[in-house]
């Protein structure tokens, strides 16, 4: 059983030219995202696991050992209630 | 040459203040509810003629264009109107999070399909209260059970069920049952909003306010379920203005962030503004939304911390509060520049007082008047 995680159904997840950021929607408010929390929620579709978020993340910055910061991240927005888990 | 003399800067437009993030369209202001609480003005039935489906459109495209990502739908009743689906297919497709603040009155299964094809995103019910006879007084109704009908459908449609109710003092007491309700419909999030005393609300004032040991019980209850149900459904409690002895922030600041819009077309930020006296209250079919924003005197006029009065301006929370809710300041001392008197360094703060005083003698003996186009007529006053 692979645990995916998705931008849970109380928030909307997209690209605001007006505030030249991702953004999370919700009923009356509306959280404005850092670039990393922008990626990473970007790839939180449901179809992919924690490592294939990692390594695409990885592949597409050019870079290594993201995996305790997107941990760290997927984390915090469980908490906010951003993201959930679905089972494969 | 002369011109060497102008700093480049000055050449630079100066930056513009951001737009609106969020328009509320107040599509209408009839309803088949007749609350007692409800925050549309008392003269509701003097307003001119709604506006035209193709005004909305204007309004949703103009505000968009400014940044607005929020999008809601209120009235009255806004599905007594007949192209509310037309205006979240177009919010929707220009990329707004569209919101839809019902009675759940007149949602049925057909309508809630095309609202849902329009892509609507959320929808926010009310509910008066957990008993059929409790809910039916406040509302003057009979429509409680068509309000479960309608929570159900929404779930089945996949909407989260987002129950809003407002509380005072025939229903406050009910309150465990209340939320106890909320979690049997399987509702993700209750929003518990104490009456806030603005237009038929103010005129009930006194049927309605709750005692302080009233609004303690409330408070604790409230608790006891957030421990037992935790992140299963999450419950807003909003404290009432008058006994947070903290004035709020109005609509996060006068023309910072909110756009409201009368079903005549009037442009507010703030849904309970076109009471103030002496405010020039710009149409929407006759000025741009950008201009009402940035230039109209409306969206300047208690606009910043500039205007505030002195009692505001010498104190430190003047930026966290602005002084507080204008339409407050005015109703209870007729002065809509005034401090808040919910503040205690307000001068007129006794007035607070004298109600919260009133509200221990649970006094009975005024009758609610109930939120109906002919009590409007009859009662010739804003709030």
């Amino acid at each position: 059983m692979t645990l995916r995680p998705r931008i849970n159904r109380l928030f909307r997840f997209q690209w605001e030219p007006a505030q030249q950021a991702h953004v999370l929607l919700y009923p009356e408010g509306m959280v404005k995202l850092n670039q990393s929390a922008g990626e990473i929620l970007k790839r939180c579709d449901g179809t992919r696991d924690l490592p294939a978020i990692v390594a695409d993340l990885e592949a597409s910055f050019n870079a290594t050992g993201l995996t305790p910061d997107v941990e760290a991240f997927l984390a915090m927005a469980e908490e906010q209630n951003w993201i959930d888990w679905t089972e494969a | 040459m002369d011109t060497l003399l102008v700093p480049p800067e000055a050449l630079q437009p100066a930056a513009r203040r951001p737009g609106p993030l969020w328009l509320l369209a107040e599509v209408t202001y009839r309803c088949p509810l007749h609350c007692a609480f409800c925050y549309n003005p008392v003269d509701f039935a003097a307003a001119g003629p709604e506006l035209s489906t193709d005004d909305w459109l204007s309004v949703i495209r103009q505000a968009r264009a400014m940044g607005a990502a929020q999008f809601g739908i209120s009235g009255g009743e806004p599905l007594l109107r007949d192209d509310i689906e037309t205006l979240v297919a177009e919010a929707r497709s220009l990329g707004f999070y569209t919101n839809l603040i019902t009675s759940g009155v007149g949602l049925t299964e057909t309508r809630l399909a095309a609202l849902k094809e329009a892509g609507l995103d959320h929808i926010q019910l009310s509910f008066q209260d957990a008993t059929r006879e409790a809910n039916d007084l406040i509302t003057n109704t009979r429509t409680f059970d068509l309000k479960r009908k309608v929570a159900a459908l929404t779930k089945a449609a996949g909407y989260p069920t987002v129950i809003n109710c407002v509380l005072h003092r025939s229903n406050i007491d009910h309150l465990d049952r209340i939320i106890e309700m909320a979690a049997e419909i399987g509702a993700e999030y209750l929003e518990l909003a104490n009456t806030q005393y603005h237009g038929w609300a103010f005129l009930n004032r006194e049927a309605l306010m709750p005692s302080a040991a009233q609004l303690a019980e409330a408070e604790a209850v409230t608790e006891r379920w957030r421990q037992k149900l935790g992140k299963k459904m999450r419950i807003l409690f909003v404290t009432p203005d008058y006994q947070s002895k903290k004035p709020k922030k109005c609509m996060n600041g006068w023309g910072e962030v909110f756009l409201s819009v009368t079903p005549d077309g009037l442009a507010l930020p703030c849904h309970t503004a076109r009471m103030l006296p002496g405010l020039d209250f710009p149409d929407v079919r006759e000025h741009a939304l950008d201009w009402i924003w940035h230039d109209s005197p409306l969206f300047n006029r208690f606009r910043g911390t500039a205007w505030l009065p002195d009692t505001c301006q010498t104190c430190e929370d003047k930026d966290k509060d602005h002084g507080g809710c204008r339409c407050q300041a005015y109703m209870l001392t007729g002065d809509a520049g005034a401090t808040d008197p919910v503040c205690p360094k307000s001068p007129d703060h006794a007035l607070i007082e004298t109600a919260l005083a009133t509200a221990e003698r649970q006094d009975n003996s005024h009758p609610l008047i109930f939120r109906d186009p002919k009590a409007s007529k009859r009662l010739e006053r804003a709030f």
